[in-house]
């Protein structure tokens, strides 16, 4: 993702939105050639696997033209033959073409049902590989993409962007392939009419063909625009739902509907623009039909009076030159949808080109096995770590040996670095130099389905997806039985309030949690640790919102199932930190003391201040 | 597993038989009547390239018996205008119909998503918690655009068409009944099939528009939730039910698809089969001399130029089909009920106003729950007071604050400030004087003081600065790369728990309010910086009245008294001293007896 200059303040109307470094939006030429090809190569990645499917349906399309193309044929059989031999008592053409009608009828209805199923199966195959990319890709791109990206344009990118494919699909390239055989058989049956007025058609394609081009460029243009239009309401649009307590509270209503509607405008320009580009060719290529067809009737009208052309050629030659431009609309119709799809497909490409940098090793290193230890220990080796090339050093390099079993309470003012030291340990980062080591083998070899087992990380927020309590908690291991999960639950002080629940363990918690209170919510993200029952724990502030007996339940929990396990625990209320083996003090990013509580408290310094002035809160 | 049980609406709204979408269909009409002329317009254009496409083979005819034939070229210069003539205004016509199209199509979409965005803004939290986002966001994106796309191409083509069908059958009955008799023969299985294949389609659509949106709610969580997800490892998990939705909704698009293949069968059959009738039975008569050959010649090729029409009948119906059912779904949202309502005659606040906040038997059962969480709750803070609200875990402490700027209403008793039942006085008012920190501190995509001052109009850069040194967020917001222009939130950088929430604080604060309402506001501040926010809103808190829900003592002694929570009821007022002293519930809750044994053990 490329950095530029900080934008946005120069625009007024968005001057709310603030200065960040983002990626550019306008798209220069170089790049935009370039990321057609990419989109391209993408398209053809889906269209692979279904390459054969796809020939097939190709191959009915040509079977269900012909049954088409014979009715016509066989009506007028039956009019110049049929009837008139019919009048004269012989029925027998009259029957066949008849027959034949109907059953060239039936044939086609027949094709036309197999291929409808059979194509609708390759364009769902294609849009279900898709999808799939984009989630697994997201899913595996690290946190830090997930910071700059937002939710909304993930989700773009996965709704509006891949319904513009859904929507290429759907113009059918049963219609672009008719399309193209008409005007391939048309114009081999012209060129065999007559060469010279064949040849002015075919001149008649030469600025067909720019216009092509110049709609194509121009539409694509447009869509890009739709579709980082959408987008963007599609952020707004989920940031203010999930806002929406604030967004009332504090009367914002007003400011977003002025902020949606900017947006909204931009969007309908965009797609009116969209749709005005593409009345724009169809009428040049109409034009360009139509008269190329005043042309063809005049020249070939003064060759037949002339007497340099059959009357029966040049009546063929204009009847099929008719139908010869009517297939175009189609092609402008699948040209319009390819194009808004290749936009599309440009944002999806971009999404799937980012490099997971947080990677699983090729080759990883299991983890040792350590029979009679349940803990494992952590090292940081010169481990220094920032946000982003740009950002300040939030972590300068530093040491750390935490050994298994061990319990380590990370205590320090607000934004010193705790909860980052601590994301370090479950790899949701990389340090930007330096090693963090889990029993001494280095986190970026450790397969993730290793890791995830051996360290588990309660983050300060918590996230409950919408589903049963019983699902949330089993989140932590999904094979638990119910057993097991009420097992977890009732560890940590929840079994009593969960039954409570109108369908106890199955009641469904709603969007977020929303069912649920503050300290419920986090009990339950506890339990789901506890559940997990991993070798390395850590806890960032995963009580802040307990009440003192809950907490105090808890910390039982904890203090028996911490006995074995390294821990890493992240409180501000100190009564947490009292059950820790050692106590880190973090301030601006380094460890400024370290030892165990007593020996600090002993100590005259920061965390002897801040104990101080903890117990002289408490009364 | 997922929430599809809880995402659809209370009863009486979702009505989504047949005539109930056809309903939401016919329900747009206040959109779309501002661009009727432009729709009205595009389908005259419509109809005026057909007739031009209809002349220009005509006027070919003309040129091919007449000049050709005679060798003539006399009026052959008139005729080839013509055709350039008529190919020019068939060409334009065909610029108008889209372009008049654009603009109106375009409109009513953002129309309609504006309105929808101003309804979902207002509607009350309760509606908030049982809607999935997906859901909701599927509405505003997918669905609207269906039904642009719908308004913009199936809807003037479903108009034109079946004008051409009818004027198309007046012909041939006008030219032969019998030929009339025998395409209605044949079309008449077509209305039946098609109906019945309307409700099928119907039914289907609107499950495949619902597991869109269930997928698009997967989607959401996917990425709101990702830090769970990395730090247990479950992203398999969650994929593993994305897929199992995407295939659920491949499966419902199949189905559709499969009926849609069938129906378009009969829809291509019957037509030929009923041309194949024709000229069966028009040989029959022609031989009877009954009909002349003429005739059914011109009745063959009439039926022929209906069956672009007849043919587009399954696209126009799966179109309208699916355009009536977004919009079905689209009014559900917009027919939910605003409950928090202005009231019809708001009363004024007293100018004199201190600020006074008074529970009176308050109750509060949450919506589609069975239990009262508040079961009669009296209290009363005084004007300039500070009263803490203490209560275990789950009590109903948060649901409490949320009566007071009215983002749920009580369902018994009554909430006053100033003596003034909170639901008669206009909710702008209501939360001039009332301002709230919340639990969780959301932070949106814009600049710190666009957080901050949250588009409040006469907050000067000066008050959102005050503001912050209260938070004890000046330093490390001066600190971030563009200061107070720096984008925070979702766009742009991330900040620690704590930064958080000492920005949600100093929105609370920046208003000045007369009310303010903290949920738990110092809940992730390390016990320095708690220390320092408390001596500052200390002296904010002197003039303005102050519900402050806490579990920790240090943050119940900001004030001065604290209210017990439990059961549903205040149990217990006084302070904190005094309730340590003689209340058992109280000390259960804050005494950190047990902690200062653990910490004896420790020293
Ligand atoms: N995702 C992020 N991207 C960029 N900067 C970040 C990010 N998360 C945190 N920071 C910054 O890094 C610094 C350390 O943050 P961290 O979350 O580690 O603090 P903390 O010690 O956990 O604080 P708190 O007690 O408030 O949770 C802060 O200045 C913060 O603004
Ligand atoms: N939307 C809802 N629907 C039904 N019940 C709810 C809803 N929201 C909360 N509850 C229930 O109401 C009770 C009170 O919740 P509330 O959030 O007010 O508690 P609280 O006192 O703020 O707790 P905490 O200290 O954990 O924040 C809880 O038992 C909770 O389960
Ligand atoms: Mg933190
Ligand atoms: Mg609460």
């Amino acid at each position: 993702m490329t950095t530029t200059a900080p934008n946005g303040t120069a625009d007024d109307d968005f001057a709310w939105r603030g200065v960040a470094t983002e990626d550019t939006e306008e798209v220069t030429h170089a790049i935009g050639v370039k990321l057609h090809a990419r989109s391209r190569a993408l398209l053809a990645t889906l269209v692979r696997p279904v390459a054969g499917r796809t020939a097939l349906a190709f191959l009915l399309v040509v079977l269900e033209n012909v049954a088409q193309l014979s009715g016509p044929l066989l009506i007028a059989a039956a009019i110049d033959t049929g009837i008139p031999n019919a009048i004269a008592g012989d029925t027998t053409v009259l029957a066949w073409c008849v027959g034949g009608y109907a059953f060239c009828g039936l044939a086609s209805a027949v094709v036309w049902n197999v291929f409808l199923r059979l194509s609708s199966r390759i364009g769902q195959a294609l849009l279900i590989d898709l999808r799939q990319r984009i989630f697994e890709h997201a899913q595996r791109l690290p946190l830090s993409f997930h910071e700059s990206y937002t939710s909304g344009k993930v989700i773009s990118r996965l709704t509006s962007d891949v319904d513009a494919l859904d929507d290429l699909l759907e113009v059918g390239i049963d219609d672009l392939l008719t399309a193209v055989l008409s005007l391939v058989g048309i114009s081999v049956l012209m060129l065999w009419l007559d060469l010279p007025l064949a040849l002015l058609v075919l001149a008649g394609l030469v600025p067909l063909v720019l216009v092509t081009r110049w709609f194509y460029l121009r539409s694509n243009l447009a869509y890009r625009s739709t579709s980082g239009a959408i987008a963007k309401i599609i952020v707004q649009f989920v940031e203010s739902m999930n806002g929406i307590r604030a967004v009332q509270a504090f009367r914002r209503e007003g400011r977003n509907e002025s902020i949606m509607n900017g947006l909204n405008v931009r969007y309908r320009d965009a797609n009116a623009d969209a749709l005005t580009v593409m009345a724009r060719f169809t009428m040049n290529v109409r034009l360009v039909g139509n008269l190329t067809l005043a042309l063809v009737l005049a020249i070939g009208t003064w060759r037949v009076v002339d007497g340099g052309l059959e009357l029966g050629v040049l009546t063929a030659f204009l009847l099929y030159l008719r139908r010869f431009y009517d297939p175009l609309d189609d092609i402008a119709q699948f040209t319009n949808a390819y194009s808004s799809a290749i936009a599309s497909l440009e944002k999806i490409s971009g999404l799937l080109q980012e490099k997971p940098e947080v990677a699983e090793p090729e080759k990883p290193t299991p983890l040792p096995k350590n029979p009679g230890q349940r803990g494992r220990s952590i090292t940081f080796e010169h481990a220094e770590f920032r946000y982003s090339p740009t950002a300040p050093v939030v972590l300068p390099a530093f040491d750390l040996t935490v050994p298994a079993g061990q319990t380590v309470a990370l205590v320090g003012p607000t934004g010193a670095g705790k909860s980052t030291l601590a994301k370090l340990v479950a790899r949701f980062y990389d340090p930007t130099s330096g090693t963090v080591r889990l029993d001494g083998i280095d986190l970026r070899e450790v397969s993730d389905v290793d890791l995830r087992a051996a360290a588990v990380m309660v983050t300060q927020e918590n996230f409950l997806f919408s589903g049963s309590v019983a699902d949330n908690i089993a989140l932590g291991k999904p094979d638990a039985t119910r057993a097991e999960i009420e097992a977890a639950a009732r560890a940590v002080g929840g079994h009593e309030f969960i039954t409570a629940l109108p369908e106890g363990y199955d009641t469904d918690v709603r969007k977020r949690g929303g069912r649920l209170s503050a300290g419920q919510r986090q009990v339950i993200a506890f339990a789901r640790a506890f559940l997990a029952d991993p070798a390395v724990l850590v806890l960032d502030e995963a009580t802040s919102s307990l009440d003192v007996p809950t907490e105090r339940v808890v910390q039982k929990a904890l203090e028996s199932v911490l006995a074995d396990r390294t821990a890493l625990i992240i409180a501000h209320r100190l009564s947490t930190v009292l059950i820790a083996d050692r106590v880190l003090v973090v301030d601006d990013g380094r460890i400024v003391e370290d030892g165990s509580p007593g020996a600090l408290i002993s100590a005259d310094g920061r965390f002897n201040a801040l104990h101080t002035a903890w117990r002289d809160s408490l009364v | 597993m997922d929430a599809t049980t809880s995402v659809h609406p209370a009863p009486g709204d979702g009505d989504s038989t047949p005539t109930g979408s056809i309903a939401a269909l016919r329900r747009l009409t206040p959109y779309l009547r501002p661009v009727r002329g432009r729709l009205i317009g595009s389908g005259a254009a419509v109809l005026g390239s057909m007739v031009c496409g209809l002349m220009i083979p005509l006027v070919i005819q003309r040129v091919l018996d007449g000049p050709v034939a005679t060798r003539d070229t006399g009026p052959l210069p008139w005729l080839l205008l013509a055709v350039a003539v008529l190919g020019t205004a068939e060409a334009l016509l065909f610029y108008l119909r889209r372009r008049l199209v654009a603009r109106a199509s375009t409109r009513v979409e953002a129309e309609l998503r504006a309105d929808l965005y101003h309804h979902l803004q207002r509607l009350p939290i309760s509606f908030h918690d049982r809607w999935q986002s997906g859901q909701l966001l599927s509405r505003a994106v997918s669905d609207l655009s269906t039904i642009r796309q719908f308004i913009a191409f199936a809807g003037i083509f479903l108009v034109v068409n079946s004008i051409t069908l009818v004027l198309g059958l007046l012909v041939l009955f006008w030219l032969s009944p019998m030929l009339g008799l025998i395409t209605l023969v044949f079309a008449a299985p077509l209305v039946m099939i098609s109906s019945r294949y309307e409700s099928g389609y119907q039914v289907l659509a609107r499950r495949s528009q619902d597991q869109v949106g269930d997928l698009t709610t997967t989607v959401e969580e996917s990425v709101l939730g990702i830090r769970v997800l990395k730090a247990f490892g479950r992203g398999p998990q969650l994929t593993a039910r994305f897929l199992k939705q995407a295939n659920d909704l491949r499966n419902t698009e199949l189905a559709k698809y499969r009926l849609q293949a069938k129906l378009w069968a009969a829809i291509l059959l019957l037509p030929e089969l009923g041309i194949a009738a024709q000229l069966l039975f028009g040989t029959f008569q022609v031989v009877d001399g009954t009909m002349t050959v003429g005739t059914l010649v011109a009745g063959v090729t009439v039926a022929s130029y209906l069956s672009w029409p007849t043919d587009s009948i399954g696209w126009l119906l799966a179109e309208s089909n699916q355009a009536a059912t977004a919009s079905a779904r689209y009014w559900e949202v917009r027919d939910a009920r605003i409950t928090v309502t202005d009231p019809e005659s708001p009363r004024p606040l007293p100018v004199d106003g201190k600020g006074e906040v008074r529970f009176h038997d308050v109750r509060f059962r949450h919506s589609g729950s069975g239990r009262e969480v508040l079961r009669g709750v009296d209290l009363t803070v005084r004007p300039g007071e500070t009263v803490a609200l203490v209560g275990p875990t789950g009590s109903g402490k948060t649901t409490l604050t949320a009566l007071v700027p009215r983002l749920a209403d009580v369902t018994g008793g009554k909430v006053t400030v100033d003596g003034m039942d909170v639901r008669d006085l206009r909710l702008a008012d209501l939360r001039t004087v009332v301002a709230m920190a919340f639990e969780d501190p959301v932070l949106f995509s814009a600049s710190v003081r666009e957080n901050v001052a949250l588009g409040s109009p006469g907050v000067t850069d000066e008050d959102v600065r005050v503001a912050l040194r209260i938070a004890q967020a000046e330093d490390f917001v001066d600190r971030l790369p563009w200061g107070l222009d720096t984008r925070i939130g979702e766009e742009g950088l991330s900040l620690s728990g704590g930064q958080r929430q000492r920005l949600a604080l100093a929105r609370a604060v920046v208003g000045k309010p007369q009310v303010l309402v903290l949920d738990d506001p110092l809940s992730a501040l390390d016990v320095h910086t708690e220390a320092e926010v408390e001596h500052a809103l200390r002296s904010v808190l002197s003039g303005v009245t102050a519900l402050v829900v806490a579990h920790r003592p240090s943050t119940v002694q900001l004030a001065d008294r604290v209210a017990l929570l439990d059961g549903g009821r205040i149990t217990a007022v006084g302070t904190h001293s005094d309730l340590l002293a003689t209340n058992p519930d109280y000390r259960d809750l804050l005494s950190t007896m047990d902690e200062s044994a653990d910490e004896e053990s420790v020293a």
